[in-house]
Protein backbone atom coordinates (compact mmCIF):
# COMPACT_ATOMS: atom_id res chain seq x y z
CA UNK A 1 0.00 0.00 0.00
CA UNK A 2 1.31 3.43 -0.89
CA UNK A 3 2.27 5.65 2.05
CA UNK A 4 -0.03 8.35 0.67
CA UNK A 5 -2.94 5.88 0.91
CA UNK A 6 -1.96 5.14 4.53
CA UNK A 7 -2.12 8.87 5.27
CA UNK A 8 -5.61 9.03 3.78
CA UNK A 9 -6.89 6.03 5.79
CA UNK A 10 -5.74 7.27 9.19
CA UNK A 11 -6.34 10.93 8.39
CA UNK A 12 -2.67 11.81 8.79
CA UNK A 13 -0.71 14.79 7.56
CA UNK A 14 2.65 14.14 5.90
CA UNK A 15 5.22 16.38 7.61
CA UNK A 16 8.43 15.13 5.93
CA UNK A 17 9.22 13.22 2.75
CA UNK A 18 6.12 14.34 0.80
CA UNK A 19 8.07 13.76 -2.44
CA UNK A 20 8.87 10.11 -1.66
CA UNK A 21 5.61 9.09 0.03
CA UNK A 22 3.80 8.32 -3.22
CA UNK A 23 6.35 5.72 -4.26
CA UNK A 24 6.85 4.18 -0.81
CA UNK A 25 5.16 0.81 -0.57
CA UNK A 26 4.27 -0.49 2.90
CA UNK A 27 2.95 -3.97 3.73
CA UNK A 28 3.62 -4.39 7.45
CA UNK A 29 3.57 -2.15 10.50
CA UNK A 30 4.52 -2.08 14.15
CA UNK A 31 3.01 0.07 16.91
CA UNK A 32 5.23 0.80 19.91
CA UNK A 33 6.41 3.55 22.24
CA UNK A 34 9.30 1.38 23.33
CA UNK A 35 12.22 1.75 20.92
CA UNK A 36 14.10 -1.04 22.75
CA UNK A 37 11.36 -3.44 21.69
CA UNK A 38 11.33 -2.15 18.12
CA UNK A 39 15.07 -2.87 17.94
CA UNK A 40 14.73 -6.27 19.59
CA UNK A 41 11.72 -7.62 17.74
CA UNK A 42 11.19 -6.01 14.35
CA UNK A 43 12.57 -8.03 11.43
CA UNK A 44 10.81 -6.67 8.38
CA UNK A 45 10.73 -3.23 6.78
CA UNK A 46 7.76 -1.99 8.72
CA UNK A 47 6.02 1.34 9.15
CA UNK A 48 6.38 2.45 12.76
CA UNK A 49 3.45 3.95 14.68
CA UNK A 50 4.51 5.68 17.88
CA UNK A 51 3.58 8.38 20.35
CA UNK A 52 7.20 9.03 21.15
CA UNK A 53 8.80 12.15 19.66
CA UNK A 54 12.53 12.27 20.26
CA UNK A 55 15.52 11.95 17.92
CA UNK A 56 16.05 8.35 19.05
CA UNK A 57 12.92 7.40 17.11
CA UNK A 58 14.71 8.56 13.94
CA UNK A 59 17.92 6.71 14.90
CA UNK A 60 15.90 3.55 15.54
CA UNK A 61 14.23 3.94 12.15
CA UNK A 62 17.58 4.44 10.45
CA UNK A 63 18.99 1.29 12.08
CA UNK A 64 15.96 -0.84 11.36
CA UNK A 65 15.46 0.32 7.73
CA UNK A 66 12.10 1.81 8.67
CA UNK A 67 11.00 4.26 5.96
CA UNK A 68 7.73 5.53 7.43
CA UNK A 69 7.04 6.84 10.95
CA UNK A 70 3.51 7.78 11.99
CA UNK A 71 3.13 9.89 15.14
CA UNK A 72 -0.17 9.18 16.87
CA UNK A 73 -2.25 11.02 19.49
CA UNK A 74 -1.51 14.39 17.88
CA UNK A 75 2.19 14.30 18.73
CA UNK A 76 4.31 16.65 16.65
CA UNK A 77 7.90 15.93 15.61
CA UNK A 78 10.38 18.75 16.28
CA UNK A 79 12.08 20.73 13.53
CA UNK A 80 15.28 18.75 14.29
CA UNK A 81 13.43 15.48 13.74
CA UNK A 82 11.91 16.70 10.47
CA UNK A 83 15.39 17.70 9.29
CA UNK A 84 16.83 14.29 10.28
CA UNK A 85 14.00 12.52 8.45
CA UNK A 86 14.67 14.52 5.27
CA UNK A 87 18.38 13.64 5.42
CA UNK A 88 17.63 9.96 6.02
CA UNK A 89 14.90 9.70 3.37
CA UNK A 90 12.23 8.79 5.92
CA UNK A 91 8.58 9.81 5.59
CA UNK A 92 7.00 11.33 8.72
CA UNK A 93 3.26 11.63 9.31
CA UNK A 94 1.15 12.82 12.21
CA UNK A 95 -2.41 11.95 13.08
CA UNK A 96 -4.78 12.83 15.90
CA UNK A 97 -5.92 9.21 16.08
CA UNK A 98 -4.85 7.13 19.08
CA UNK A 99 -2.41 4.26 18.63
CA UNK A 100 -5.24 1.70 18.87
CA UNK A 101 -7.43 3.41 16.30
CA UNK A 102 -4.61 4.12 13.85
CA UNK A 103 -3.35 0.52 14.05
CA UNK A 104 -6.89 -0.84 13.79
CA UNK A 105 -7.73 1.18 10.70
CA UNK A 106 -4.52 0.13 8.97
CA UNK A 107 -5.02 -3.53 9.88
CA UNK A 108 -8.56 -3.41 8.54
CA UNK A 109 -7.22 -1.93 5.32
CA UNK A 110 -4.85 -4.89 4.88
CA UNK A 111 -1.60 -3.82 6.56
CA UNK A 112 -0.24 -6.76 8.55
CA UNK A 113 1.91 -7.10 11.65
CA UNK A 114 5.56 -8.12 11.38
CA UNK A 115 5.12 -11.85 10.75
CA UNK A 116 8.61 -12.71 11.96
CA UNK A 117 8.05 -10.97 15.30
CA UNK A 118 8.52 -13.46 18.10
CA UNK A 119 10.51 -15.95 15.98
CA UNK A 120 13.66 -15.57 17.97
CA UNK B 1 42.76 -3.36 8.87
CA UNK B 2 40.80 -0.23 9.70
CA UNK B 3 40.21 1.02 13.24
CA UNK B 4 37.55 3.59 13.97
CA UNK B 5 36.98 5.22 17.35
CA UNK B 6 33.91 6.96 18.64
CA UNK B 7 33.43 8.96 21.82
CA UNK B 8 30.07 8.31 23.49
CA UNK B 9 28.96 11.20 25.70
CA UNK B 10 27.03 10.62 28.90
CA UNK B 11 23.24 11.10 28.72
CA UNK B 12 23.45 13.04 25.45
CA UNK B 13 20.48 11.68 23.57
CA UNK B 14 20.92 13.81 20.50
CA UNK B 15 24.37 12.21 20.04
CA UNK B 16 23.59 8.66 21.25
CA UNK B 17 23.22 6.35 18.29
CA UNK B 18 25.54 8.34 16.04
CA UNK B 19 28.33 5.75 16.18
CA UNK B 20 26.06 2.90 15.15
CA UNK B 21 24.30 4.80 12.37
CA UNK B 22 27.67 6.07 11.08
CA UNK B 23 29.05 2.50 11.12
CA UNK B 24 25.97 1.21 9.36
CA UNK B 25 26.55 3.64 6.52
CA UNK B 26 30.29 2.85 6.34
CA UNK B 27 29.64 -0.89 6.17
CA UNK B 28 26.98 -0.33 3.52
CA UNK B 29 29.58 1.54 1.45
CA UNK B 30 31.95 -1.43 1.83
CA UNK B 31 29.26 -3.56 0.22
CA UNK B 32 28.85 -6.03 3.09
CA UNK B 33 25.68 -8.18 3.27
CA UNK B 34 22.69 -6.16 4.60
CA UNK B 35 21.78 -8.83 7.20
CA UNK B 36 25.29 -8.66 8.70
CA UNK B 37 25.25 -4.85 8.69
CA UNK B 38 21.94 -4.82 10.52
CA UNK B 39 23.24 -7.19 13.20
CA UNK B 40 26.33 -5.02 13.74
CA UNK B 41 24.30 -1.80 13.82
CA UNK B 42 21.69 -3.15 16.26
CA UNK B 43 24.28 -4.58 18.64
CA UNK B 44 26.35 -1.39 18.48
CA UNK B 45 23.31 0.78 19.10
CA UNK B 46 22.36 -1.18 22.20
CA UNK B 47 25.93 -0.92 23.51
CA UNK B 48 26.07 2.77 22.72
CA UNK B 49 22.80 3.48 24.52
CA UNK B 50 24.00 1.47 27.52
CA UNK B 51 27.17 3.55 27.79
CA UNK B 52 25.22 6.82 27.43
CA UNK B 53 22.57 5.75 29.97
CA UNK B 54 24.43 3.61 32.49
CA UNK B 55 28.17 3.96 31.88
CA UNK B 56 28.72 7.71 32.45
CA UNK B 57 29.82 7.92 28.82
CA UNK B 58 32.75 6.09 27.27
CA UNK B 59 34.13 5.08 23.92
CA UNK B 60 33.84 2.54 21.15
CA UNK B 61 36.66 1.00 19.09
CA UNK B 62 35.69 -0.74 15.90
CA UNK B 63 38.13 -2.92 13.93
CA UNK B 64 37.32 -3.99 10.43
CA UNK B 65 39.54 -6.68 8.91
CA UNK B 66 39.42 -9.58 6.44
CA UNK B 67 38.14 -11.86 9.17
CA UNK B 68 35.37 -9.66 10.44
CA UNK B 69 34.30 -6.77 12.59
CA UNK B 70 35.33 -6.47 16.21
CA UNK B 71 33.66 -3.85 18.39
CA UNK B 72 34.79 -2.88 21.88
CA UNK B 73 32.69 -0.63 24.10
CA UNK B 74 34.52 0.70 27.11
CA UNK B 75 33.31 2.80 30.02
CA UNK B 76 34.56 3.71 33.46
CA UNK B 77 31.08 3.87 34.91
CA UNK B 78 29.57 2.21 37.96
CA UNK B 79 29.97 -1.32 36.55
CA UNK B 80 27.55 -4.25 36.82
CA UNK B 81 27.47 -6.17 40.11
CA UNK B 82 25.54 -9.19 38.82
CA UNK B 83 26.17 -9.81 35.12
CA UNK B 84 23.99 -12.90 35.00
CA UNK B 85 21.02 -10.88 36.25
CA UNK B 86 21.77 -8.02 33.84
CA UNK B 87 21.76 -10.51 30.93
CA UNK B 88 18.17 -11.55 31.66
CA UNK B 89 15.57 -10.23 29.24
CA UNK B 90 13.42 -7.59 30.91
CA UNK B 91 15.85 -6.77 33.70
CA UNK B 92 16.74 -3.09 33.72
CA UNK B 93 17.96 -0.48 36.19
CA UNK B 94 17.04 2.42 33.87
CA UNK B 95 15.31 5.42 35.44
CA UNK B 96 11.72 6.46 34.78
CA UNK B 97 13.04 9.32 32.65
CA UNK B 98 14.95 6.91 30.40
CA UNK B 99 11.89 4.65 30.12
CA UNK B 100 9.82 7.66 29.06
CA UNK B 101 12.26 8.08 26.18
CA UNK B 102 11.45 4.59 24.96
CA UNK B 103 14.42 2.75 26.45
CA UNK B 104 15.15 0.66 29.50
CA UNK B 105 13.14 -2.38 28.46
CA UNK B 106 15.91 -4.69 29.63
CA UNK B 107 16.55 -6.00 26.11
CA UNK B 108 19.93 -4.38 25.49
CA UNK B 109 22.49 -6.94 26.66
CA UNK B 110 20.49 -10.01 25.53
CA UNK B 111 19.95 -8.36 22.16
CA UNK B 112 23.69 -7.70 21.77
CA UNK B 113 24.46 -11.33 22.54
CA UNK B 114 21.82 -12.50 20.09
CA UNK B 115 23.16 -10.38 17.24
CA UNK B 116 26.90 -10.91 17.74
CA UNK B 117 28.83 -14.06 16.74
CA UNK B 118 30.90 -13.67 19.89
CA UNK B 119 29.98 -11.64 22.96
CA UNK B 120 32.24 -11.04 25.96
CA UNK B 121 31.32 -8.78 28.85
CA UNK B 122 33.67 -7.84 31.68
CA UNK B 123 32.63 -5.59 34.50
CA UNK B 124 33.74 -4.58 37.94
CA UNK B 125 31.69 -2.42 40.31
CA UNK B 126 33.01 1.17 40.49
CA UNK B 127 35.58 0.44 37.76
CA UNK B 128 33.55 0.12 34.61
CA UNK B 129 32.37 -2.25 31.92
CA UNK B 130 33.83 -3.51 28.64
CA UNK B 131 31.76 -5.30 26.04
CA UNK B 132 33.51 -6.95 23.10
CA UNK B 133 31.55 -8.28 20.18
CA UNK B 134 32.82 -10.01 17.03
CA UNK B 135 31.00 -10.45 13.77
CA UNK B 136 32.40 -12.85 11.20
CA UNK B 137 32.44 -11.90 7.55
CA UNK B 138 31.11 -14.51 5.14
CA UNK B 139 34.00 -16.15 3.25
CA UNK B 140 35.13 -14.22 0.20
CA UNK B 141 33.97 -10.79 1.37
CA UNK B 142 36.40 -7.84 1.26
Amino acid sequence: MRATEIARIINAEIVAGEEIAYNLDIETACGSDLMSDVIAFVKERVALLTGLTNPQVLRTADLMDIRLIIFVRGKKPSAEMIQMAREQGIVLMKTHNTMFTACGELYQAGIKGDSSCGDH
Amino acid sequence: MVIIEYIIPRLDFSAAGKASTDMKHRLTQLGLPPALIKRVAIAMYEAEMNIAIHGDGGRAEIEISQEGITTRFIDQGPGIADIELAMQEGYSTASEEIRDMGFGAGMGLPNMKKNADEFIIQSEPNKGTTVQMRFRLPAGEP
